[in-house]
């Protein structure tokens, strides 16, 4: 969080002028104190102490705020000055809110049966500070309960209004790289130029991929490229579901091609819903860019 | 070249020792000292101390090194160390390293271990995004700006075409691998799914996880260590325990072999590596696979256990599926991968020795002759293990 230069802030001297005014005359709790909401509240928290029920039960004290919340009303309750700091900060672009924190005094245990009334204050407005989600004021509540004319607890809230940062935009995710070494460069650079190149063993003449500096049926190390024509058949393929990577969107298809030349090659199966890629279908080659670095030949399905 | 004639390793070693730590999602503690765990309960187990310890092996994959495993057992000096590389595919040539050490006397007594907090910790179901540019990393580079990226995904591409080329659906080809292991595991207490055996119709309907793969086709994940004692046959005879003869051990790679992405060769419908292994261990033992009473057949993902028991001529090319369904072949007893434990295959060369030592808690009455296999997908191994005598 930031703490910015307030010196200059007109709206800080003028949202300042609100400290000490009310924010809620008169309010009334919308129920007395009573066992079942305290049941419910112990429940939910896994809270056990014996204080809470049974015969002479006392409120956790940490409900103290459960008695004077207004519901899911529209909020009726708030007096002038309140309205008027708020709408001051959505003029001035903080239309966005969060509550931060709350501290809380307890000077008498509730007892089920206690009616609580309140009045709260505009406490105090921060300089204008920025943090992670925008730039604003926090403006702190303070609300005494009383139970009749003695004050049993204060509670003290506090909210930061605020103008919200514009995100910068995420970086869209990315595929894996493909792993390029002097083995295999040969290969890259043809699909940049928009070709597809096989090696082919100068003794034996046989095609190859994956790429390798040497012919896994005679051993030779030496080889020259042909293009590959670009048809191709789906020999196996796995659709994939689970679990997802970044710049992939489940369910897609991974095929496995058979090249006219008889080669093999992983890619994608491309212009065919995922559903529909069966073995045995023609596919025809191309290339996709996928980013400013990344180019990669997919096939896409010739259907009938 | 031992692929065709028969090695002079058979009978020389026997596994004299097993033990385990807990197999957990998340153990609270660090791949060392479940290493060291392992090693030492393994040792218990054998009636031997660390300080008869001479040679230890592991995975390349495990992450606590021999000497400080050593160390953290109270070992002393080593005279032989080494290392499988392959994944899963390592699990049974540990055991064959130690047999080849201990049969030349390059070492008397070698412990083989895996440990790994692989569910806790590094999980390799989550896939890889990123390869370093060696050899072995462009070799899996090819696949992943495709987006697969995952074991499950590997297989899958190879189960698809075996589903194709027999005309299979994946309910009926895969989900007997999954029930049996379950049904296992079931009665299995140290099994992750212990009491928890499934149905057909449970297989049927978990979700899709690399088509033709669902959920109850793939291995758990799993955090533990498991241990392996070798020493000599000699040797064995003066230990508590009845001695694991090992009758036959052997690695196996295929012709244009890869790691998981073998895509490139044959047909695509078997695991030309495991046919490697069969070989040797057949002509080894000179057993035939009407002599194995029990079958640990390593089962990361259900369709690779259907080719290895093609490989290993259980039954004809097609035919494993209902050969699993109509329970010819116990199989992976201890509730395997899919239901005891993901432990890289050393759990189930566990569950061989307590076959052979008549404790398994699905003991097949007599059982002599058990077949545990490794790593599948990858360059790999196996073992014949015997009763003594």
């Amino acid at each position: 969080m930031g703490d910015d230069d307030g010196l200059d802030d007109d709206l800080h001297a003028r949202l300042k002028g609100y400290e000490g005014r009310p924010s809620t005359v008169a309010g009334a709790g919308r129920d007395p104190v009573n066992a079942p909401m305290i049941r419910h509240w112990c429940e939910v928290l896994g809270d056990t102490n014996p204080a809470y029920t049974g015969p002479g039960a006392t409120a956790p004290p940490t409900m103290l705020q459960a008695w004077i919340m207004a519901g899911l009303s529209p909020h009726t309750g708030r007096a002038r000055p309140y309205e008027e700091l708020l709408a001051l900060l959505d003029e001035a672009g903080c239309t966005s809110i969060v509550a931060t924190d709350c501290e809380q005094e307890y000077l008498r245990p509730l007892r089920p049966g206690d009616e609580v009334t309140y009045d709260s204050v505009i406490e105090s407005v921060s300089p204008r500070k920025t943090t992670k989600l925008g730039t604003g004021y926090f403006v702190t509540t303070r609300t005494d309960v009383r139970v009749g004319p003695d004050l049993v607890g204060t509670h003290r809230f506090r909210v930061l209004k605020y103008a919200p940062a514009r995100r910068p935009a995420k970086p869209p995710e990315r595929r894996p790289r493909p792993v390029v070494n002097r083995d295999n460069a040969g290969f890259w650079e043809g699909v940049r130029d928009h070709r597809l190149l096989l090696q082919r063993c100068a003794d034996c003449a046989g095609l190859r991929f994956p790429w390798l500096p040497g012919c896994a049926d005679c051993g030779c190390p030496d080889w020259d490229t042909v293009d590959a024509c670009g048809e191709g058949t789906v020999f196996s393929y796995v659709v994939l579901h689970h679990p997802p990577f970044p710049a992939f969107e489940p369910p897609y298809a991974i095929g496995l091609v058979e090249l006219a030349e008889g080669v093999r090659m992983v890619s994608n199966v491309v212009g065919v819903p995922y559903d529909k890629v069966r073995i045995g279908m023609p596919v025809r080659l191309e290339f996709r860019r996928y980013d400013d670095e990344l180019v990669l030949p997919v096939f896409k399905g010739v259907t009938a | 070249m031992s692929a065709r004639t028969r090695d002079s390793l058979g009978g020389r070693a026997a596994v004299v020792g097993i033990g385990a730590t807990e197999f957990s999602k998340d153990s609270g503690r660090s791949e060392l000292r479940l290493a060291a765990e392992a090693v030492r309960a393994a040792l218990d187990d054998a009636g031997l101390t660390p300080a008869d310890v001479d040679g230890l092996v592991t995975f390349t994959m495990d992450t606590s090194p021999e000497i400080t495993v050593a160390q953290a057992c109270g070992m002393g000096e080593l005279s032989f160390f080494s290392r499988v590389h392959y994944g899963g595919g390592a699990a049974c040539a540990t055991v064959q390293q130690a047999a080849l050490a201990v049969a030349t006397g390059v070492a008397e007594v070698v412990v083989c271990y895996r440990a790994f907090n692989e569910r806790s910790g590094r999980r390799f179901g989550s896939g890889v995004r990123h390869r370093e540019p060696s050899a072995e990393g462009a070799a899996l580079g090819w696949t992943l700006p495709f987006g697969l990226l995952t074991p499950a995904s590997w297989v899958a591409m190879a189960a698809q075409r075996y589903l194709y080329t027999y005309g299979l659906t994946p309910e009926e080809a895969f989900g007997p691998v999954a029930v049996t292991a379950r049904r296992h595991a079931a009665a299995n207490p140290a099994a992750y799914f212990h009491g928890r055996p499934i149905t057909l119709a449970d297989h049927a309907a978990s979700r899709w996880i690399a088509e033709p793969l669902r959920l109850l086709d793939c291995c758990q994940e799993t955090d533990g260590g498991q241990a392996l004692v070798v020493t000599s046959v000699e040797r064995a005879r003066d230990l508590p325990r009845p001695p694991a003869v090992i009758a036959a051990a052997a690695q196996g790679a295929g012709r244009a072999q890869e790691q998981m992405t073998s895509f490139y060769r044959d047909d695509l419908t078997g695991l030309p590596e495991m046919g490697v292994v069969a070989r040797q261990l057949w002509r080894t033992s000179g057993l035939a696979p009407a002599d194995i009473e029990v079958g640990i057949l390593y089962d990361h993902f259900s369709p690779f256990v259907l080719m290895q028991l093609e490989e290993f001529g259980f039954c004809a090319p097609g035919e494993a599926a209902g050969f699993v369904a109509a329970d010819r072949l116990p199989l992976n007893t201890h509730g395997g991968q899919l239901g005891e434990a993901y432990l890289h295959g050393m759990n189930g060369v566990a569950e061989a020795v307590r076959q052979l030592r008549g404790t398994s808690v699905n003991q097949v009455p007599g059982a002599s002759r058990v077949l545990v296999t490794a790593g599948t997908g990858v360059p790999t191994s196996g073992l014949v293990l015997t009763a003594q005598g």
